[in-house]
């Protein structure tokens, strides 16, 4: 296989550069888009790629088709993505609840911009968290990814793949304009050394019958793509196992839904990852996550060398959350402080984690600008 | 035409255990359901090779009683999400079935698009000039006057001509009959589901329990009189002048051309890009 870009070396590119690039090499062949800065350049590097590697990028009338048209190619057979920043997020938000009920693999990736509304189309921020975890109606769950350099963003591109075929569900590479539009040194490895997961196909009628059961035990079902001769119908109103509306009956609709939490809840030790430093013996802990963490990185140093014990914990997963991590972590510390770049989203998600056991304090900046590391310093040490 | 008996068509093509449908007595939906089967059966094309998507309302839920992979998705987004499965596999057939408000309103946009490109898709749409399933709001096909719950004192509006616009927009095959002209229906689906691109059979259809009841139907029979009364084939209406066909419904085939569809096209891109990039000569 050719790739139009070079692999197994490094090459310094922006970031929405890299979550292109690593969507062809995690199998992606289908991207539908709607311009939107900061995201564009995703849009532009699928749209000289794609047809390349064999692969369609269409540009839709609108975000609402375009996340439709990924679901559609999904289901089809391909691995599909779509990238957006905000306002188009927004309109993304019903077709995310029936990717989520239908259990359709897709990745979205949403660079964030200051909000709401159009508000700050080309600075940096941090203001979509609440709305990629609940954006969407109804009792649900998805995963959110959230990287803080374009390595990451390249990396959690390709892991984001990987979640959406390993669980059936849309995830959500959350990032930001900091990021998109910021160049880095990017190792870009060659397709063979990259793990790649596929969904799981039925392996017989059977198994094909039950498109959204639990024959396995795992709550993921197999997905029986559209032209096998499966004859699968799906449906974004409650079903059963066998795919068939049953919209009136409670028993049925409790037991999707709590399947399709599960199967990621259950999951969460596979799903969540985070990095650690200089936590093992600290007194004061910064959570963060995104492009926050790196001015956090250069806080902790700072402390550090002014006698502070201080560590960092950078989320790399968003949803699902391990409430029971951040709880362990309080019983710990002292103090937890959330620097991020909204008037506290994260902040909501740690302070219930934290559960009383240590004080949490938000850090919080809107307007455009990360924090600086001396933003954080000065607030910690009062 | 040889029609086959009903009971061979809805043993060889329905979801036994989806059976009865949620359709009301006097429905139009089921007949022009049963011409697009007796379509399929009568070109003999395989079963495993068509999807049936829609999106939301009466219509919407043909898909969960037939028996071929179907993509029942959101309110008006069909197309698009055909869009992807086109693309993704154009061996596939697909058949859009949608509502006038799923075409023309919420879906207006992702209607007017997909034509544009010419998706290779065949559209079967119900026209009955309401939101029947939310009980029987207006719809922006509803001719002025008529009554909906939205309306009740009579629809103040200009109507789409739904078939016009597609027309208008591009669309390889177009024709529009009522439900009760089944064998122009008949051959209308054949000849739609045979072309390349975007092709769309409109289907006047009577909805006597959302519509009728409050327009003075409360029958199919008395919606078929009124089909009967608005209704002009086109070769007459080509001859009428223009004040005789205000408030009347031009039915017949309005397009019927040869423009490369929407998998064609981006099939020659490819080939396109891959020589500017020198990978092919």
């Amino acid at each position: 296989m050719r790739y139009p870009f070079p692999v197994g070396k490094s090459d310094f590119i922006q970031g929405d550069e890299a979550i292109a690039r690593a969507a062809i090499l995690a199998g992606c062949r289908f991207y539908a888009g709607y311009p939107i800065t900061p995201a564009s350049e995703i849009f532009e590097a699928m749209a000289l790629y794609m047809p390349l590697v064999d692969g369609v990028s269409i540009q839709m009338e609108d975000e609402i088709a375009s996340i439709a048209a990924i679901i559609g190619a999904s289901w089809a057979g391909a691995k599909a993505m779509t990238a957006t920043s905000g306002p188009g997020f927004s309109l993304m938000q019903e077709n995310i609840g029936y990717a989520i009920m239908t259990e359709t693999p897709i990745v979205i990736v949403d660079v964030q911009r200051g909000g709401p509304s159009t508000g700050q189309p080309t600075l940096a921020a941090q203001g979509d968290i609440m709305q990629a975890i609940w954006g969407t109606h109804g009792d649900h769950s998805l995963i959110v990814l959230s990287p803080s350099t374009v390595q990451e963003a390249f990396d959690f591109t390709i892991r984001a793949f990987n979640l959406a075929e390993k669980y059936r569900t849309p995830v959500v590479l959350l990032t930001d304009a900091e990021i998109a539009h910021m160049r880095e040194r990017v190792h870009i490895p060659n397709p063979d050394e990259i793990e790649i997961v596929n969904r799981k196909l039925p392996a017989n009628e059977e198994e094909a019958k039950y498109p959204f059961g639990d024959i396995h035990g795992d709550g993921v079902p197999p997905m029986p793509v559209f032209g096998k001769g499966y004859r699968t119908y799906v449906t974004g109103l409650t079903h059963d196992e066998r795919g068939r509306p049953k919209t009136v009956d409670a028993e049925v609709h409790e037991r999707l839904i709590k399947r399709i939490i599960d199967k990621l809840e259950c999951n969460k030790a596979d799903i969540i990852t985070y990095d650690a430093y200089e936590l093992e013996d600290a007194e004061i802990a910064i959570v963060t996550t995104g492009i926050v963490s790196r001015s956090a990185v250069r806080a902790v140093k700072i402390l550090r060398e002014r006698g502070v014990k201080a560590g960092l914990l950078k989320l790399n997963t968003i949803w699902p959350f391990d409430f029971d991590m951040i709880e362990e972590l309080a019983e710990r510390v002292k103090k937890i402080y959330v620097p991020e770049m909204n008037l506290g989203q994260l902040y909501h998600l740690v302070k219930e984690g934290a559960n009383g056991k240590a004080e949490v304090e938000l850090i919080s900046k809107i307007g455009g600008e990360v924090h600086t590391p001396m933003e954080i310093v000065e607030r910690v040490v009062g | 035409m040889y029609l086959k008996p009903a009971y061979e068509i809805r043993e060889k093509y329905l979801r036994k255990d989806m059976l009865p449908t949620i359709f009301c007595p006097g429905c139009g939906i089921g007949s022009a359901l049963q011409y697009t089967l007796r379509a399929i059966d009568d070109l003999g094309l395989n079963q495993d090779e068509i999807v049936w998507v829609s999106g939301i309302g009466c219509s919407s839920r043909v898909p969960g009683f037939v028996n071929f992979d179907g993509l029942h998705t959101t309110h008006g987004r069909a197309l698009a999400f055909a869009t992807g499965i086109k693309l993704t596999n154009p061996d596939l057939k697909i058949i859009a079935f949608m509502g006038d408000g799923d075409a023309a309103a919420i879906g207006g946009n992702h209607f007017i698009h997909a034509i544009r490109r010419n998706l290779d898709v065949t559209v079967i749409l119900i026209n009955n000039f309401t939101y029947g399933m939310t009980g029987g709001q207006v719809a922006p096909t509803a001719l002025k006057g008529l009554k909906g719950t939205t309306a009740p004192y009579g629809q103040f509006e200009n109507p789409f001509d739904i078939a016009d616009l597609a027309v208008s927009a591009g669309a390889n095959y177009v024709a529009r009959w009522s439900v009760f002209n089944y064998l122009q229906g008949i051959n209308s689906i054949k000849k739609a589901l045979q072309k390349e691109g975007f092709s769309l059979v409109e289907f006047l259809s009577p909805c006597p329990i959302s519509f009728g009841r409050r327009n003075r139907m409360k029958t199919s029979p008395e919606l078929l009189r009124w089909y009967q009364k608005i209704t002009v084939p086109l070769a007459k209406a080509k001859k009428m002048p223009p004040e005789e066909l205000e408030g009347k419904i031009v039915i017949g085939e309005f397009a019927d051309r040869d423009r490369p569809g929407l998998v064609r096209e981006y099939e020659a891109y490819k080939k396109r890009a891959k020589k500017m990039m020198g990978w092919e000569e």
